[in-house]
């Protein structure tokens, strides 16, 4: 009897019906867009991110501390990090989410005219076989893609012809009269070389004073075979929560079981914490402001979407809320008859909210496969990529339709508890 | 001791009065017709009656509870399992077939029973209408897939609210036919009627006016059937 009232209900006021889930599909379908995006727009972010160069640099114990006591740049002298443990930092458990790493070594030189230039050493497209055969190439090609070339090319570690290549910064450039093609003669600490310039960089800042050059001719300028001064990794990571806040700060004080959860989570601090395992003395750290506008963009974003989601599911409540008072305001002689012949307020309540429920199923079903369609044109047009299905969405959308046809329900099932059937059936008096 | 009885009955809505210390008693198997004309407390006695509504004042025992004291949910109980309801508009779900809205009514009581549902509608010779929807039948056959759902619990009153208002000579005499049919299996009935002669076939009628009972009339040439030819304005014997 419960399922043919039901059914006659359905069908009987299937236009009401269609609406309701309607307007519950409208709701649901920017939930879940935004839950879909929301949930996924922090591995986008971080990819977008990641074109502003590492995220996470490493230093020597030794500098670092100093760099903590006295907030300056510690002198690294006699404190080096090894170049053969590189390799190590694409075996850590989050190896995958390395993306890009360079390490760098610096010196002053001596320039024919005397005056003292800052020589950095780096991988540029250093290539890499790695244990799990996998190839990469890694350096500061991809780490400085915002620098511009004013002159020449980058330089090619694979194809490179002459021994010894370089990259100078535009502004030293102009000063020497330095173009891509000549040769400049460098004086270092431990050896002089000549250096054939590749070409010209226009970074925007400091290092349009400097000169850029392999890995090993800077090492051998200043006898520092086989060390580094620091390591630049751009890792893809998950935004840093209190555990993983509580984690940076002091790793023993979790519980195993926040541990575990931490250690296996990508927070950058878990990262950094890997690469201080595989690298002997080094001291692993986000680099504060790109994690920080990695944080805000995100927290911003996020907190974007989560009003869209709230407002338009208070659209839905407020729209279930209107069409389904005017639903039981139409059948209120129905229902008064069935409470006159021995309803009781349960078993109509009962009868009308099935009758919801069922619509909100359709339409929430609906609305979520319309919103994953809408968070996949959110990710190509913001992204450029599709955004993934989060198994999370499908709960969270059934938990959020349903507390919305709740809510929307209320003031109608609350008018029709109060609804009397003597009022209804033949008038009050 | 009587089915029903109401003892100093008042009902009041600000200033007005609805119904004003009235008194009566309903006897099991009686047929008892309430008269009056608009706004005299006719309906506000019947939804008291039918557990629809309380009275301000007064006690109304029905098989010896007093019905005026009861919790809404009690309330509901009591008309499931003791009345029958029928209404002037007939109030059948336009959606569910004649069998089916008898069926509605064991479905609240009990256990819906297509069988016995069946039977009832035979009893009011609507067997063959079973499945027709409401927009189907005519306002007779409604009004008697009414009764049938009212009859369909086995109450111990059948309330009937104008039940004849929106038929016609030939239908209203069905009804009144069911209804002596009923009386005389031992059914009570208490109608509300505007209508003098649906209202003189019953054994005894109560006039109601401005809320007070004004007559009580015993028809004498009690039948059960109603006389459409001997049609003459009544006049309630004091």
């Amino acid at each position: 009897m419960f399922l043919r009232m039901i059914r006659g209900t359905l069908l009987r006021q299937w236009k009401k019906m269609l609406m309701i889930a309607f307007t519950i599909a409208l709701g649901a379908s920017l939930a879940s867009a935004m839950l879909s995006v929301m949930l996924d727009v922090g591995d986008k972010m971080n990819q977008e991110l990641k074109t502003y160069g590492a995220n996470i640099t490493v230093v020597p114990k030794a500098s670092s501390v100093l760099n903590d006591l006295y907030d300056v740049e510690g002198d690294t002298s006699g404190t080096y990090l090894r170049e053969d443990e590189l390799g190590k930092i694409k075996t850590i458990f989050w190896a995958f989410n390395i993306v890009d790493y360079a390490p760098f070594v610096s010196t002053q030189a001596d320039l024919p005219d005397g005056s003292e230039v800052k020589l950095t050493g780096s991988w540029f497209n250093h290539h890499m076989e790695l244990p799990t055969g996998e190839t990469l190439d890694a350096g500061i090609c991809s780490m400085r893609s915002w620098w511009e070339i004013t002159d020449g090319t980058w330089l090619d570690e694979q194809t490179m012809t002459e021994e010894h290549s370089a990259m100078i910064g535009a502004a030293l450039a102009e000063r020497l009269g330095i173009h891509a093609g000549d040769t400049l003669h460098v004086d270092g600490t431990e050896a002089a070389l000549d250096l054939h310039i590749v070409g010209v960089y226009d970074a925007g800042g400091d290092e349009d004073e400097q000169i850029y050059a392999p890995l090993h001719t800077t090492q051998t300028l200043a006898g520092l075979d086989g060390k580094i001064d620091s390591i630049e990794v751009s890792a893809l990571t998950t935004p840093d929560n209190e555990l993983a806040e509580r984690a940076a700060k002091d790793p023993s004080s979790l519980t195993v079981s926040q541990y575990e959860i931490w250690y296996c989570t990508a927070y950058a601090s878990s990262i950094c914490y890997q690469i201080q395992e595989v690298i002997t003395d080094s001291v692993a750290a986000p680099v504060r402001q790109v994690a920080d506008s990695e944080g805000a963009i995100l927290e911003k974003t996020q907190l974007l979407m989560i009003l869209i989601t709230i407002l338009s599911l208070i659209g839905a409540a407020l729209g279930i809320c209107n069409l389904v008072t005017a639903s039981v305001m139409e059948r209120s002689s129905e229902i008064g008859l069935m409470k006159a012949i021995g309803a009781q307020n349960g078993a109509v309540s009962g009868l009308v909210l099935t009758e919801i429920f069922l619509t909100a199923i359709f339409g929430g079903v609906l609305g979520f496969f319309a919103g994953f369609g809408f968070a996949q044109i959110i990710g190509h047009t913001v992204f450029g990529s599709a955004i993934s299905l989060k198994p999370m969405v499908i709960p969270i959308t059934a938990v959020l339709v349903v507390l919305v046809t709740l809510a929307g329900s209320i003031p109608a099932i609350r008018m029709l508890l109060r609804l009397r059937p003597a009022e209804v059936l033949h008038g009050g008096h | 001791m009587s089915l029903l009885e109401l003892r100093n009955i008042y009902k009041i809505y600000g200033d007005l009065h609805a119904l004003d210390d009235v008194s009566l008693t309903v006897e099991k198997g009686e047929w008892v017709s309430i008269m009056g004309p608009s706004g005299s407390g006719k309906s506000t006695m019947m939804n008291i009656i039918g557990c629809m509504d309380k009275p301000t004042k007064g006690e109304v025992l029905l098989d010896g509870v007093n019905i005026a004291k009861e919790s809404a949910k009690n309330l509901t109980g009591i008309r499931r399992d003791k009345i029958g309801l029928i209404f002037q508009q007939f109030h059948l779900v336009n959606y569910l077939t004649a069998v089916e809205n008898v069926m509605l009514a064991q479905y609240y009581h009990s256990m819906p029973d297509e069988k016995e549902a069946l039977e009832a509608l035979d009893r009011v010779g609507l067997a063959d209408r079973a499945k027709h929807l409401p927009s189907q039948l005519s306002g007779g056959e409604q009004q008697r897939v009414c009764v049938a759902r009212a009859l369909i619990n086995y109450p111990e009153i059948i309330l009937a609210d104008e039940p004849t208002g929106n038929l016609d000579e030939a239908n209203e005499e069905i009804v009144v036919d069911l209804f002596h049919k009923l009386h005389n299996e031992g059914t009570t009935l208490i109608v509300v009627t505007h209508d003098p002669e649906v209202a003189e076939v019953a054994q005894r009628t109560l006039v109601l006016r401005n809320g007070k009972l004004h007559k009580e009339v015993i028809n004498q040439n009690f039948t059960g059937k109603i006389q459409f030819e001997d049609r003459q304005e009544v006049q309630p014997h004091a």
